[in-house]
């Protein structure tokens, strides 16, 4: 839609922004400030400069991270969004039982993480967890404590069963706001399921679908809870993804300097994909108009 | 094309109604002609959308059946009714180009190419987008989206009727103009069913032939836009046409005399004993300022609006408030204590609906 | 003319097909949590040495472990009532936002959306030391407007993206034509604009209250005697003896009941279509 010039819209902009800055500014010029400065211990910094940054970037530790959560984040979008789009397109629209299913399928979400890590921790082990014993009973056996498949197969089917349903929502909405019109003119045009999926449900899920890719995106990249309790990041690093390591250091080294040096470039990675990524959308968007 | 008949057709959306209030159609038999072009013409939450959508099979009625034809398609899906319809927003494929979106009724029916394209083009000039054919449909005008669906429909040849549900309800004022200029054309070239929903009588009464009035789920009234204006069957149309509409007052007949609130309006028929609530109708166009020597209504002068062309008198009456039209020949208004009626254009109502004479005019002035 | 194909019903073809696939989905969405409810039950020796579909000495003490103990309760009272005020916060700064960023154009307005949404990028993890110091200069720390105010930085651009994707979808024309039938500004958009993203509004105000609901390291850094948070109560099963799971079990389940309430009273707003125009 061609949106009018208008100055005044900055009012109703302002207390978003107001609210916003305040939590965010101030604390992100601490962490800056820790980033270029060094200590002697007893809280004595002195500037390092881009020393710590230098550090980083010449660290194989903080590739082999980099690696592991890359390969993390595509994995699961890439089950998590098509099937987020298909359960969005198969629940039932009214009724009792689309109160059901929307309550159950927002049950994973609303589950602290370390619980969630906890429940697949007990529920994976062979001795005494349910899927565990299925699993041993059927001759499966899943050892994440040693086996790196095992562990990485479980990190995923957990995250999977955790945040699948927020794609889901998410295009269930869209997928709702779809006026029955477009419905009625296809059916007029005797337009088959999948052309209506094509022309109307797809392009216009389109606005979610991109959040919704671009939130499991960035939560997946920053990842903590879940697979630190259910794995440790282990065996070994097998599990270990960006933010487990950053940890690591910050708090079991207690080096804040390197740490906030890795903040930052983490900050940085994910800035610039979705930076990209929200850029191609809108380009994409714009030239469609023309 | 084909004859729509709707018989003892009823829909209620509540799923065992008990009461009238519970339908939103409610009973009715009615033909729409092969080929005619009508309007269907009432106030929001009358049911006309109920009515075309029950028409077009994207509701199944209740009671009654639907035939195109000869043939019963209450049960027939909308696909398989060949008809085409316009929304009242513009419902077009934005990931399409202008000309994919024309060929999409075609290509799922299996048509082919050559064929598919011809149409096409054709259909294209007929509503002036054969420029743009292949530009996306998303970044166009409203109402050139609203050409496209109406192309979209006319693309099939085989379509019995075409139904607008208040296409013109996005499209700015100045091209409404032209759009409806262009469905008469149209439908005079092609000579379809064409069935146009609306609440804006000018539309209604431009674009069709015949107007079907509803009002609260019923027809009341269908004909042409010159038998609602002077010969209306329920208060409601002549409430509705016209503007201002129809003045209602309360009365009391005995044989050709009116006694509105004491005075006595001539009236050009004898009626015999009416039952029910009897108001008597006419239209601020016959109503004419008199000094009281000819008897008629007394009457004080509260507002008077130009309009250009004419003048609405507001006047205040022992029986309420009438409205008359004065043209610019009209008498000056000094002196003037009363509204007289035209005795011919007086309609008679009870309970709503119109009533007719039972005797006509003996000798008495008209 | 070809003949006709046989006509196809686009949207009702398949419903045994959608049955199948609910099913197989909820029935992965659930057993976990079915787990997770007999854990509760269980005690914590029964846990760590047997597997079984159902507890063999079912016992609630998990359960009267945290009514009884005003630590544990406060938790989910407290919580509930910083997600709240977040929700309500964020939903309502967001909405004229979200419109102003669907409907005009104004200086910096694509950079300013832009930052918002990299608001959401940083990890908390980032931001709790800064915050702690932050709040505590000024005075509010141990409150519950502090951890309210705390999780704005990244609900609210979550509020603003979600509606503003709503409120795109919307046709000027509809402004417009309110406009030209007499309504103001705040009456079109209450009485008119709203209901139409009903969606967008049920989706964004479950999508903040849950991110808030789980967070537990910015509520527990924030705060600390007067408003205890679940985050404080979930540290407490895990002790020199290891891990109380039982408790822990309990707790979860706890946590899951305010959300389910909320998703319910939304299911409306979510479920609603996208009625244009009158009858």
């Amino acid at each position: 839609m061609e949106k009018t010039v208008n100055q005044k819209a900055w009012f109703l902009v302002l207390p978003v922004f107001l609210l916003v800055a305040f939590s965010a500014v101030i604390p992100l010029m601490t962490v800056v400030n820790y980033s270029v400065q060094d200590t002697f211990g007893d809280n004595a910094f002195f500037w390092a400069g881009l020393e710590w940054f230098e550090e980083m970037l010449s660290s194989d530790r903080l590739w082999s991270a980099l690696g592991r959560q890359v390969i993390f984040s595509a994995t699961i979008l890439v089950i998590e969004v098509p099937l987020g789009i298909i359960i969005a397109l198969n629940m039932p629209k009214k009724g009792g039982w689309s109160s059901f299913c929307l309550v159950m399928i927002a049950l994973p979400l609303l589950i602290p993480w370390n619980v969630v890590g906890t429940i697949w921790q007990l529920f994976s082990r062979m001795d005494i967890g349910l899927l565990g014993s299925a699993l041993l009973a059927m001759g499966v056996e899943v050892n994440p404590g040693k086996d790196p498949v095992a562990a990485w197969v479980l990190v995923v089917v957990m995250d999977v069963w955790h945040w699948t349903s927020l794609v889901a929502l998410l295009c269930y909405a869209g997928l709702q706001s779809i006026p029955q019109a477009y419905y009625q003119a296809a059916r007029i045009d005797q337009a088959s399921r999948w052309s209506v999926f094509r022309y109307i449900e797809l392009p216009k899920m389109g606005g979610v679908l991109l959040i919704a890719i671009l939130l499991r995106f960035m939560d997946s990249f920053m990842i903590y809870t879940e697979p630190f309790v259910l794995t440790g990041g282990g065996p070994g690093s097998a599990t270990t993804f960006l933010s487990i390591d950053l940890v690591k250091m910050a708090v079991g080294q207690f080096d804040l300097g390197p740490a906030a040096a890795f903040s930052i470039m983490y900050f940085l990675v994910i800035l610039l994909v979705c930076w990209v990524f929200y850029t191609v959308m809108t380009t994409l968007d714009k030239q469609e108009e023309r | 094309m084909a004859k729509i008949t709707l018989s003892n057709l009823a829909h209620s959306y509540i799923s065992t109604p008990s009461q009238e209030s519970h339908f939103a159609l409610k009973e009715m038999n009615h033909v729409w002609q092969d080929g005619g072009a009508y309007a269907l013409l009432g106030a929001s939450g009358c049911g006309k959308t109920t009515l075309l959508n029950v028409i077009s099979g994207l509701i199944r009625p209740s009671q009654g059946r639907v035939l195109f034809g000869e043939r019963d398609v209450t049960n027939a899906p909308t696909a398989e009714r060949n008809i085409a319809q316009v929304f009242q927003f513009p419902v077009v494929y934005d990931t399409m180009t202008v000309r994919e979106n024309l060929a999409f009724p075609l290509r799922n029916r299996g048509m082919d190419a050559a064929y598919i394209a011809a149409r096409v083009d054709k259909i294209a000039q007929m509503i002036g987008m054969e420029a743009n054919l292949a530009r996306k449909a998303r970044g166009l005008t409203a109402d050139a989206k609203q050409k496209i669906s109406l192309g979209r429909g006319m693309v099939r040849e085989d379509v019995n009727a075409i139904l607008f549900d208040e296409p013109l309800t996005v499209i700015d004022p100045h091209m409404k103009w032209e759009l409806r200029t262009q469905l008469k054309q149209l439908h005079r070239q092609f000579g379809h069913t064409m069935i146009y929903v609306t609440h804006d009588q000018t539309e209604a009464l431009t674009c069709a032939d015949k107007v079907v009035v509803m009002h609260e789920g019923r027809v009341v009234q269908m004909g042409t836009p010159q038998d609602l204006f002077e010969r209306p069957e329920h208060t409601f149309v002549g409430y509705f046409i016209g503007s201002p509409g129809m003045n209602l007052m309360p009365a009391r007949i005995e044989g050709n005399v009116a006694h509105v609130a004491g005075a006595r309006v001539a009236l050009s028929g004898f009626y015999g004993a009416l039952q029910g609530q009897v108001q008597i109708g006419i239209r601020p166009e016959f109503v004419s300022l008199g000094d009281g020597r000819t008897g008629g209504l007394p009457a004080r002068i509260r507002r008077i609006e130009d309009v250009g062309r004419h003048r609405i008198l507001r006047a205040e009456t022992p029986a309420g408030e009438i409205s008359a039209i004065l043209s610019e020949t009209a008498p000056p208004l000094a002196g003037m204590t009363h509204l007289t009626f035209d005795p011919a254009r007086i309609s008679v109502f009870a309970d709503d609906w119109r009533q007719s004479p039972s005797g006509s005019a003996v000798g008495k002035a008209a | 003319m070809a003949t006709p194909l046989p006509p196809r019903a686009p949207r009702d073809l398949g419903k045994p097909v959608s049955i199948v696939i609910m099913t197989l989905f909820l029935i992965f969405l659930f057993v976990p949590i079915y787990w997770l409810v007999i854990m509760s039950l269980k005690s914590n020796t029964e846990i760590l040495t047997s597997v079984a579909l159902w507890p063999k000495d079912l016992t609630f003490k998990n359960f009267a472990t945290i009514f009884g103990d005003s630590t544990w309760y406060m938790g989910y009272v407290n919580s509930l009532i910083y997600v709240v005020m977040n929700t309500v916060i964020s939903v309502t700064v967001a909405l004229p936002a979200a419109y102003a960023f669907s409907r005009y154009s104004f200086v910096g307005d694509k950079h300013l959306f832009f930052w918002l949404l990299t608001n959401r990028m940083a990890p908390p993890a980032v931001f709790a030391l800064p915050f702690f110091q932050l709040y505590s200069s000024i005075g509010l720390f141990d409150t519950h407007i502090a951890v309210a105010l705390a999780h704005c930085l990244f609900n609210i651009p979550l509020a603003v993206w979600i509606l503003e994707g709503f409120m795109r979808g919307v046709p000027r024309e509809i402004d417009e034509t309110a406009y030209i039938d007499g309504y103001s500004f705040g009456g079109f958009f209450l009485k008119i604009f709203l209901p139409l993203i009903a969606s967008g509004i049920g989706v964004a105000a479950f999508f903040c209250f849950m991110f808030s609901w789980v967070d537990l390291l910015l509520s527990r850094t924030l705060t600390s005697v007067n408003v205890k948070t679940i985050g404080v109560a979930m540290t407490r099963t895990s002790s020199a003896t290891g891990f109380d799971y039982g408790l822990l079990a309990a707790a979860g389940v706890l946590t899951i009941i305010p959300g389910a309430l909320v998703i319910y009273f939304v299911r409306n707003y979510i479920a609603k279509g996208f009625a244009l125009g009158r009858v």
